[in-house]
């Protein structure tokens, strides 16, 4: 199918001049950084109104990553769960396996135009490692990847495959291991390289302008959506449902949808072993405001405003503060948020494994979960619209570990 | 507007010595030892950091103090109990070192009611740049409180001046980029950053980022009115935590740095 999809135009949303959506967002960054941010700001501003920008990042999106992304109406497994009609936006067939490809490239053009020939990223799944090491070896830049020690352990294809890309992968021991302390230590890089860096970071979190313009490269989701959705189903869906790390996977589908008031936007946070201090990364459940990496959200905090360690069974979803837009969407009433645990993710996983021949990453199993929940009792001619954010092959070893690998003892094929 | 922080950098002698540790490491007992050690081998500034478990504009070595104190439950309350209980004790002026989410979790009000009540200074919040100051400086300045802001190598010209126009106290100069921790050499920007900051500014300014040597200290009191250590000091405590010969090696460490001011100054006795 040939299909010319424009990125919305840009300053439709914008946050305001120091980056606030609402209460939230800004620009909390130690007084090195603040230079670097506002040359970066400064860049990016100019670049979003650049048309010859636009058109390389474009491009680049129709024939390097495969956009559009099919829009794939998962028959059978709305058949099974008896009620809705749902359509998944299939972010797992873009190069590289995920959404984050569209950022990083848009990112890396921006780095090149900024004459910087070093990228720094962290990593939480991996797989915004991966694409940023490959937005990286197609511009010919040099590529450092943070990611929390124990990512590195349970996300081992991902690290893998950024080392055949070229990029050297340093393990992060400090803190929880994890994303959060990849962020700390790429933002450390960042501060003492600042003259040839590039800090690729890779969702809709950090200071201004980084929130506005990972939503805006991957607005080409919600854009593409719209479009597709309008033919397959003959109107808008009457929900969208997205996973929701620090969120830029869901701000890019519900771009498309964020002026059709009636379209109910959802996004989907980790639950993980339960509303246990500790054992989940609910932000909006449990969470308070305050301020985290740069940026002031919703996060998960002690008492005595130290971040709580999170727990996930995806990685990518493992991180105790979501995106600063999402925190104002929920505040206005536009998004509203749930949670699914780690065991309903797995199951979301299985369902679309065996009834439609996909395996979903674990981060997009959340949404999946989310759906099996609400989809037997939505009326037929209702749709959803979820988007599944990126492919599961990094997750088969967890999932083997979980014991749910093979056929169940005495499952014939039918 | 007389604070105690004006009042140590006013007049002639040394340049400045302000140390920072990080409070409540490795446990509160120790921690306040610590800082009546420091302040008998004559710093002028104790720079009291608030343990916080994501220091990102810091390195290694008070990343692993912020951990230790973490483990032996301190949190920015505790800090300041520690700065009560050696208030009296200490001639040296107390600047709260932290980074904004301890403080915001607290309560902003509420900490600069408790700071001021208990004789703390100044404050000094690393991630907490001007453009997102405003109302809480003007709590902190309102409770009769200095607010301190770090300059760098990379702080335009027109935000030193903001920056000389919103601080009280003394301006912080970052020698270099980069994260916390010690360095064999200060970084090369520092004496250009402190004839930028003379341009706009009446305030003292002191320099800290990889001060580790007397010679580091002789080299930036040429041109500064105060050096900071940190790392370097926190390395100190970290190497002798176990030992019951803690406090008495901060302060022979910290006598040995000033052998750099004494060498400087007009007169060889530092006044207090």
């Amino acid at each position: 199918m040939k299909m010319t999809i424009e990125t919305p135009p840009a300053g439709r949303r914008d946050p305001d001049e120091r980056g606030y959506f609402g209460a939230y967002g800004g620009g909390f960054v130690p007084e090195t950084l603040v230079a670097p941010v506002e040359e970066l700001k400064e860049a990016y501003l100019e670049a979003r109104m650049d048309p010859g920008f636009r058109e390389g990042f474009e491009r680049l999106l129709q024939h390097y990553v495969g956009r559009p992304t099919p829009l794939y109406e998962a028959q059978r497994w709305s058949r099974a769960l008896g009620g809705a009609r749902i359509f998944l936006k299939r972010e797992d067939l873009a190069h590289t396996g995920a959404h984050k490809i569209n950022n990083a490239l848009g990112q890396a053009l921006l780095a090149v135009r900024m004459g910087k020939q070093r990228v720094v990223a962290e990593t939480g799944a991996g797989q915004h490692g991966v694409a940023t090491a490959t937005a990286c070896a197609l511009l010919g830049l040099t590529c450092e990847v943070y990611m929390g020690a124990d990512d590195v352990a349970r996300q081992a294809p991902n690290v893998v495959r950024m080392r055949l890309l070229g990029a050297k992968v340093t393990p992060v021991d400090s803190g929880s291991r994890t994303l959060k302390d990849a962020i700390n230590e790429a933002m450390r890089d960042w501060v003492t390289n600042i003259e040839d860096t590039y800090y690729l970071l890779g969702s809709v979190l950090g200071p201004h302008p980084y929130p506005l313009m990972v939503r805006e490269f991957q607005s080409v989701i919600g854009a593409e959506a719209r479009i597709q959705i309008q033919a397959q189903a003959d109107g808008p869906p009457n929900v969208v449902v997205a996973c929701v790390g620090g969120g830029s996977n869901a701000l890019g589908i519900f771009d498309g949808f964020v002026d059709q008031g009636d379209v109910k936007l959802v996004g989907v946070e980790a639950g993980g072993d339960g509303m246990v201090a500790g054992r989940h990364a609910a932000r909006f459940v449990t969470g308070t405001v305050g301020v985290l990496q740069g940026t002031r959200s919703v996060i998960l905090q002690d008492q005595n405003g130290n971040i709580e360690p999170t727990h996930s069974v995806s990685a990518g979803l493992d991180y105790a503060a979501v995106g600063p837009e999402h925190a104002w969407l929920r505040d206005l009433g536009r998004a509203e948020y749930a949670w699914v645990s780690d065991e309903e993710a797995l199951a979301g996983f299985q369902q679309l494994a065996r009834l439609e021949g996909i395996l979903p990453a674990l981060e997009s199993s959340h949404a999946l979960a989310y759906v099996a929940r609400i989809a037997p009792s939505l009326p037929a001619q209702s749709v959803v619209l979820a988007n599944l954010s990126g492919r599961g092959d990094k997750d088969v070893e967890i999932i083997e570990a979980q014991g749910l690998g093979g056929a169940p003892a005495g499952e014939t094929a039918s | 507007m007389s604070s105690r922080l004006a009042d140590i950098f006013s007049g002639p002698g040394a340049p400045r010595l302000i140390t920072y540790v990080t409070g409540g490491d490795p446990d509160a007992t120790r921690s306040a030892d610590i800082l009546r050690a420091l302040d008998r081998a004559g710093a002028n500034i104790l720079e009291v950091g608030v343990p916080f478990s994501d220091p990102l504009a810091d390195g290694p070595v008070i990343q692993r103090a912020s951990e230790r104190a973490l483990r032996a439950g301190a949190s920015l309350g505790s800090v300041l109990d520690l700065i009560e209980q050696v208030r009296s004790d200490v001639d040296a002026g107390i600047v709260v070192f932290t980074y904004a989410n301890p403080i915001l979790r607290f309560g902003v009000e509420a900490f600069t009611d408790r700071a001021a009540a208990i004789g703390v200074d100044g404050v000094l919040v690393l991630d907490l740049p001007i453009e997102e100051a405003g109302p809480f400086r003007e709590q902190v300045v309102s409770a009769g409180l200095d607010q301190i802001f770090l300059v760098s190598p990379t702080t335009t010209d027109e935000r030193l001046a903001a920056a000389a126009a919103l601080g009280r106290g003394f301006l912080y100069g970052i020698s270099r980029l980069g994260v916390t921790g010690a360095r064999s050499e200060v970084g090369g920007g520092a004496p250009q950053l402190v004839s930028r900051v003379r341009k706009v500014s009446s305030l003292p300014i002191a320099v800290g980022f990889g001060v580790s040597h007397p010679d580091h200290v002789r080299q930036i009191g040429q041109w500064a009115d105060g050096v900071v250590v940190g790392s370097a000091l926190v390395d100190v405590v970290a190497r002798q935590s176990e030992s019951d010969q803690l406090a008495p090696a901060v302060e022979e460490y910290i006598r040995w740095l000033r052998s750099g001011t004494d060498a400087v100054g007009v007169s060889s006795d530092h006044e207090k």
